[in-house]
């Protein structure tokens, strides 16, 4: 091996942080979305090592939906107030109750998309000119050709036919008033990567990615959670289940697997092995072929 | 493992998407879930077998108008390597794609159909490769199971590449016979053409070497922003964050910071990890100076005794991104590094036809994915190397300024 070397973990973290670090030059008013999942997770300790040993230079945003997991909700209190950041949180409860959105209703009802509005919404009264974002390439073929900064008009949606030109490290966060962006430092980070990141930087995860015993019911080939959003539906049962999340969403909606990955190195080795994309268990994105795409459009980020 | 970064090239039909798919697939990088989907898609259109080409499937945006959208990125890895793909379509805005793509990679994948042999198109991203700087090129000559794995038709098209290429600036061109379809010398050794005693193309994927890819020998230290804590522990700390550009920089070093050209030592070189002993590219740091100097964005920390050349005239090499061309004497906004500059099109020296590669001194209307040599002049000074020399400090790129578009990329020369 020659002496001049990163492995593929540093480079990607070297990456990120360059990513970081140029929001932070760029913009006047960034912001980090944070979603408590893994991605949200790791992007906000990338973030602590861009400016440390400063805090990080801007809020946190958190969209609430209402219908959270509380392991998450803890995770993130604890989390803003480790780094001694600003928590930022949109509601989707209230954008229900001021008219702004209207509850889904009938089978598979969820507040996924609801949350589009509420994050629109957030970025304009907060003035944010940036979010930053979890999202990564390898997870869905909209976000294959994402760009690093992702231009957003005045009504936050993303046009793909209309996108800039990235070329090497130069990034143009240049924009009229009232258009944002969303950039993505981990872009080009895989499921694989970001576990391994995790497990070698020891960085802390809700229990949730754990597996632990839970009690579940059996619906559209997954195991959803109990919760008191969930309405059993005819011949659905409820049973105790070791399971695991591999990505987290809202509980009306994330799907566990059955697993007895109850460490980091366990996760690591059963993603390794998996045959099935983490976002299978998502019922937000088996709406159609086409759901993150049109959600993207949108202003989803 | 180490981290490679490729962009692949052809013409419509000469299958590289069969090739993207088949490296995926027989890298086990594919899933049970996405690799149902396809086999579905096949189905509806009445396949005979699994179309592999349908795993780099893009958006519906695409499907509906039948286009492509400029580059995606697709990502597999073996235990030896992790890699991104940069993956453009080849044709209508090919030039402009081609680039993007081109910037970031390592190496290019250059296809080339058995039947037809070198083409113009072949030629065209022989040529931005070359521009671009990538420093490898793999030919791959597929289709080969349509021309009876002859080692003859392989060898004609050797040798008619060779000679092109002489014209290029290209040091590493290898050539490899596939079948993409077939699966031959993709991933695994081909049976059926003992005549070739290389690597298939994976296996050249995992070995080449990049390790010489970066500048290593002259320091280069765009500031990207300055890191002041303002806490009772770290008080007076004001830590240069950036990226590592060039070369190799360790504490106790003498150092310029341009364009004020005061001059200081490096303290330290900070992560959140520890400090360090030596920073070179492309890490992401901090560096504490001994002396308090003023210093901001745009700013570059190098070494005394090698320096970049520092001028507001620039020559390049560039390639017209936007749909609406070039306006003469128009001004622009200029990035370079971390710095952002006015800058103004003094003169257009020619354009090149890269089809045949000759310079048009005639023609000098510039259009979207235009090639050709400019004069710039800019409002302040920029410190740069010829993009030859390092492609982080000789890389810029133009922005309109009312549209904020992104509409040329341009090559130091």
């Amino acid at each position: 091996m020659h002496k001049y070397y990163l492995d593929h973990l540093q480079e990607l973290e070297a990456e990120a942080i360059y990513v970081i670090r140029e929001v932070a030059a760029q913009f006047d008013r960034p912001a980090i979305l944070f979603s408590g999942g893994k991605d949200s997770i790791l992007v906000t300790h990338l973030a602590k090592r861009a400016f440390w040993p400063a805090k990080i230079p801007m809020p946190l945003i958190h969209v609430d939906t209402g219908h959270n997991f509380p392991e998450a909700l803890e995770f993130r209190d604890r989390l803003v107030e480790e780094l001694g950041v600003q928590l930022i949180v949109g509601s989707v409860q209230e954008s229900i109750d001021n008219g702004m959105v209207k509850e889904e209703t009938g089978l598979n009802a969820s507040r996924n998309t609801l949350q589009i509005v509420t994050l629109l919404d957030t970025l304009e009264k907060n003035k944010i000119d940036c979010a930053i974002g979890g999202a990564r390439r390898d997870e869905e073929k909209a976000r294959a050709k994402e760009r690093f900064f992702s231009h957003r008009d005045e009504f936050g949606q993303w046009d793909p036919k209309n996108q800039r030109p990235e070329l090497w490290n130069i990034f143009n966060g240049r924009k009229s008033l009232g258009e944002h962006f969303r950039v993505f430092p981990i872009s080009n980070w895989t499921e694989m990567d970001v576990w391994n990141y995790i497990l070698r930087e020891h960085i802390e995860i809700p229990s949730l990615y754990f597996a632990h015993e839970r009690q579940v019911v059996n619906r559209l080939d997954t195991w959803l959670p109990v919760s008191e959003y969930l309405e059993l539906r005819e011949g659905e049962e409820i049973v105790t289940k070791k399971i695991r999340f591999r990505t987290l969403g809202d509980i009306t909606i994330t799907g566990g697997i059955e697993s007895d990955a109850d460490t980091l190195e366990k996760i690591v080795v059963e993603v390794a092995a998996s045959r099935q994309t983490e976002r299978g268990n998502r019922g937000d994105d088996k709406r159609s072929d086409t759901a993150m795409e049109d959600r993207k459009k949108q202003g989803y980020f | 493992m180490e981290l490679l970064r490729f962009t692949t090239a052809g013409s419509v039909d000469d299958g590289k998407s069969t090739l993207i798919g088949r490296l995926l697939y027989d890298s086990k990088s594919i899933f049970e879930d996405q690799m149902d989907a396809v086999k579905r898609s096949s189905e509806r259109k009445g396949l005979q077998q699994v179309d592999l080409s349908l795993l780099t499937d893009g958006l519906k945006a695409e499907r509906e108008q039948g286009i492509t959208i400029d580059v995606a990125y697709r990502y597999f890895a073996t235990p030896k390597r992790k890699f991104i793909i940069a993956d453009t379509p080849g044709h209508i805005q090919y030039t402009r794609n081609m680039v993007t793509g081109a910037s970031t990679a390592n190496l290019a994948l250059i296809l080339v159909d058995a039947r037809n042999g070198v083409v113009e198109q072949t030629c065209r991203h022989s040529y931005i490769a070359s521009l671009l700087q990538i420093p490898h090129l793999i030919v791959c000559i597929n289709k080969m199971d349509l021309v009876d794995y002859s080692e003859q038709a392989f060898n004609a098209i050797v040798e008619d590449y060779t000679e092109f290429a002489s014209k290029l600036d290209v040091n590493d061109i290898r050539f490899i016979p596939i079948s993409a379809l077939l699966g031959d010398n993709v991933v695994n050794r081909s049976g059926k053409m003992d005549w070739y005693q290389g690597a298939a193309l994976l296996n050249t994927l995992e070995t080449i070497h990049i390790g010489s890819d970066e500048n290593h020998i002259d320091p280069r230290f765009p500031i990207q922003t300055v890191i002041r804590p303002h806490s009772d522990e770290y008080h007076d700390y004001r830590g240069y964050a950036g990226r590592i550009n060039g070369g190799v920089f360790r504490p106790g070093d003498k150092v310029t910071v341009l364009p004020s050209g005061l001059t200081s030592t490096i303290q330290s070189i900070d992560t959140f990890a520890g400090p360090l002993q030596e920073a070179f590219p492309p890490m992401s740091v901090s560096m504490t100076l001994s002396d308090d100097i003023d210093i901001s964005r745009g700013d570059m920390i190098v070494r005394e005794n090698n320096q970049p050349e520092v001028s507001q005239d620039i020559d390049c090499m560039m390639c017209w991104l936007n749909p609406r061309g070039l306006q003469p004497g128009a001004k622009y906004a200029l990035r370079h590094t971390t710095r952002e500059v006015r800058a103004v099109i003094k003169e257009i020296y020619y354009k090149i036809n890269i089809n045949t590669l000759q310079r048009l001194t005639e023609d000098k209307e510039i259009q979207m994915n235009d090639i050709f040599k400019v004069r710039l002049r800019t409002t302040q000074p920029i410190m740069f190397d010829s993009y030859r020399k390092n492609r982080h400090t000789g890389s810029l790129i133009l922005i309109d300024e009312v549209s904020n578009e992104t509409v040329a990329a341009g090559m130091i020369v």
